[in-house]
């Protein structure tokens, strides 16, 4: 029996609050909130712009999760600490990580691209669920620096992490809930349940729906509507609460979908119907909040005239961000290979590095 | 293009050989992310699940742990396996089945019971592709006593080869050169598979033996090319086997030649390149006129994409290599 996802504004925008989402939809700044789902969706656009002309080899688009991403950083407070999938570039947005880092990856220029410690936003992780550990590692730490459970806001943190449905049938996730479960530790489990993971449909992974997965490991799952930012903030804002005060771990299911194949490289024409995605552009998140400001009258057009001027701001770096994208010199990844460069690495650096001038 | 009758690429030869294992043998079965609809990411798998059915083309959760390990339960239970790990890198989350389980059940029942997996891997870099996407993880498997590995390069290879591994009773690693799928070649799908555990010599030579497997076969057989332009005979060898490494032929070849120039993508330090200079030196030390040389990639983690074409082992660097065996 899978519960409905929790939901506080209809597609039409009326807002009706719910007893298991405590929020006050006057203390959020939801222009705001639209502002950063909007410029969200314009990096995604603007880097498959990109992979189209061959400036990135490939891109996994996150087209209709802004909400979930959105949402969910906004719950976030500074000394959080994030680790993502490799889509969350809605979440790195709103940590503020320049998103021209974010093309680097998928340029070929780097294998991070960021400093994870500035934002505290860790490098993007390729293979899947293997963060869902680093994340319990981390909110150990927490716990013995002391960080949970002080009543001090600017001092208790909590551990936000990623994952995708899929990332639920690796062995390393449920080992991950199970840590987290009987440690109790202060780290809130974010699943985008997307509904693929590549051409496998939900149901090739769980008769249950995520959040149920929740009880079998001894802490709460909440499932709330993906594509309802407001939803996805009260949700995330609450379960980190707990987490930061010692109450442990909590895995949230944003059930949403992701419109555009898997990665640029993905043919999802192969896999499902064109109908399916229709029916989820339908349910917009973008234009959810927007009808939502609209109805409660509080859609400033002036505002929204700043966004578009942003946006286009932004597209304009992006472009240029991407193609100036210096590429990494030779010798780089001899010289981050090691703390201490062992004397063999050195000799085959020097090798190479010959090798590279005859060519030049 | 035109397109030979019999002539297909490396992608559609694992596909043509692995229909003809399933027709032959109705314990054969494919376990693996994505390989039923879509085809898998290479499309290796192309249209199987629709001629064979889910229960024999099998989209697995996502979890390569689960996909081997479920394998060996199903090999235990008489069937025959065929996993498909999606990319090189992804390999690691099953190592525990692969090499606690998978490679020593032999040996645990005192011989009784073979597990005949086969776990398909495209390996290797050269396209382009982000981390994980591009590593050579051979001498993991090749470390580990019970595992057959090996690697064609060719479809003629890879439609034979598929099929020997999957009517082995041992568990065979089988690496797919990915830079190589859409390589072309004639494939007769008459062909009797030879052993797998033999290297080829792909071209004779009289001057100089050039060992590789994989994807840097054709890019050997090119050294060869320039190397006849200068009046130098190379002999290129195909490994085909990386587990066990079939010494005879590369033994004899250098028996003849005297030089042995060693290339493959994997990092150097406790690459196989190491392997077969300390097998050569001990068999045919006499014979060598120069000492075993190594091309390989760096004891660096695989490069960012914009740095791949240098960092790889390409027709420069062995041809450095080939001059410099000359120069003793
Ligand atoms: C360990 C591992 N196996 C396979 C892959 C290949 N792969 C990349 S993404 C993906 C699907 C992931 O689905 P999900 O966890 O639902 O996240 P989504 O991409 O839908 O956001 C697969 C199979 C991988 N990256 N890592």
């Amino acid at each position: 029996m899978t519960a409905e996802p929790l939901s506080l504004l209809s597609q039409q925008g009326t807002y009706q609050p719910h007893e298991s989402l405590a929020l006050d939809p006057d203390s959020v700044d939801s222009q705001r909130l639209l502002r950063d789902m909007i410029m969200t969706r314009r990096v995604d656009t603007e880097a498959i712009a990109l992979q189209r002309q061959g400036e990135l080899g490939l891109w996994p688009s996150l087209l209709g999760q802004e909400a979930a991403q959105v949402g969910a950083a906004w719950a976030l407070h500074p000394q959080d600490i994030v680790f993502p999938t490799y889509r969350e570039h809605g979440v790195a947005w709103c940590r503020g990580v320049d998103p021209v880092n974010l093309l680097g990856l998928f340029r070929g220029t780097t294998m991070g691209g960021w400093d994870p410690t500035e934002n505290n936003f860790n490098l993007y992780t390729l293979v899947i669920g293997a963060q869902t550990l680093h994340a319990v590692g981390y909110a150990m730490g927490i716990v013995r620096d002391g960080d949970v459970g002080t009543g001090d806001p600017e001092r208790d943190r909590a551990v936000l992490v990623f994952l995708g449905d899929g990332a639920l049938s690796e062995g390393e996730t449920n080992e991950a809930f199970v840590w987290a479960a009987a440690q109790n530790l202060p780290v809130v489990f974010f699943c985008q349940n997307n509904q693929w993971a590549i051409s496998a449909p939900y149901s090739v992974q769980s008769r249950v729906s995520v959040a149920q997965r929740a009880q079998g490991f001894g802490f709460e799952g909440v499932r709330v509507d993906g594509n309802d930012v407001l939803a996805c903030l009260a949700a995330t804002r609450e379960a980190m609460a707990s987490a930061r005060s010692g109450n442990g771990p909590t895995l949230i299911e944003a059930f949403t979908y992701r419109r555009n194949p898997h990665t640029t490289s993905d043919d999802d024409g192969r896999y499902r119907s064109g109908a399916e995605n229709d029916a989820w552009a339908a349910l917009d998140p973008i234009e959810r909040l927007k009808n939502y400001l609209k109805t409660s009258g509080t859609l400033d057009q002036a505002f929204l005239d700043g966004v578009a001027q942003e946006e286009e701001e932004l597209a304009e770096k992006l472009r240029a961000g991407c193609r100036e994208l210096p590429n990494p010199a030779p010798d780089q990844p001899f010289r981050n290979t090691y703390a201490d460069m062992p004397k063999e690495l050195e000799s085959q650096m020097n090798e190479h590095l010959v090798f590279v001038e005859a060519g030049e | 293009m035109t397109t030979l009758p019999g002539t297909m690429p490396i992608a559609h030869a694992l596909n043509a050989g692995l229909r003809a294992a399933m027709e032959t043998d109705d314990k054969v079965m494919l376990i693996g992310e994505d390989i039923g609809q879509l085809g898998g990411v290479f499309r290796v798998t192309d249209g199987l699940q629709k001629g064979f059915g889910d229960l024999r083309v099998v989209d697995a959760p996502l979890g390569e742990a689960g996909i081997v390990g479920s394998a060996i339960g199903l090999a235990m239970a008489g069937y025959r396996p065929v996993c498909e790990i999606q990319f090189d890198g992804f390999v690691f989350p099953a190592m525990n089945q692969i090499t606690t389980q998978l490679a020593k059940y032999r040996h645990r029942s005192d011989g009784r019971v073979s597990l005949p997996v086969v776990i398909r891997i495209p390996v290797g870099g050269g396209i382009g592709a982000i981390e994980h996407h591009s590593e050579s993880p051979e001498a993991y498997f090749t470390h580990t006593a019970g595992l057959k590995v090996v690697m064609p390069s060719t479809p003629q290879e890879a439609y034979d080869m598929i099929r020997e591994a999957i009517r082995s009773d041992d568990p065979t690693i089988f690496l797919e050169p990915k830079r190589s799928y859409w390589l072309k070649g004639q494939v007769n799908r008459a062909s009797t598979p030879g052993p797998l555990d033999k290297a080829a010599v792909v071209r004779p030579g009289e001057d100089l033996t050039l060992v590789t497997y994989g994807a840097l076969v054709p890019v050997a057989l090119k050294v060869a090319d320039v190397c006849a332009e200068e009046g130098r005979n190379i002999e290129v060898i195909d490994l085909r086997s990386l587990s066990p490494i079939d010494d005879a032929t590369i033994i004899q070849s250098v028996e003849r030649t005297g030089r042995l120039v060693v290339a493959h993508e994997a990092s150097r330090t406790g690459g196989l390149g190491g392997e077969i200079a300390s097998r050569v030196q001990d068999a045919a030390f006499h014979s060598l006129e120069a000492p075993v040389l190594r091309v390989t990639g760096y004891d660096t983690p695989y490069p960012a994409s914009r740095l791949e074409e240098e960092w790889l082992p390409g027709l420069d660097r062995i041809l450095d290599a080939v001059d410099r065996s000359f120069t003793y």
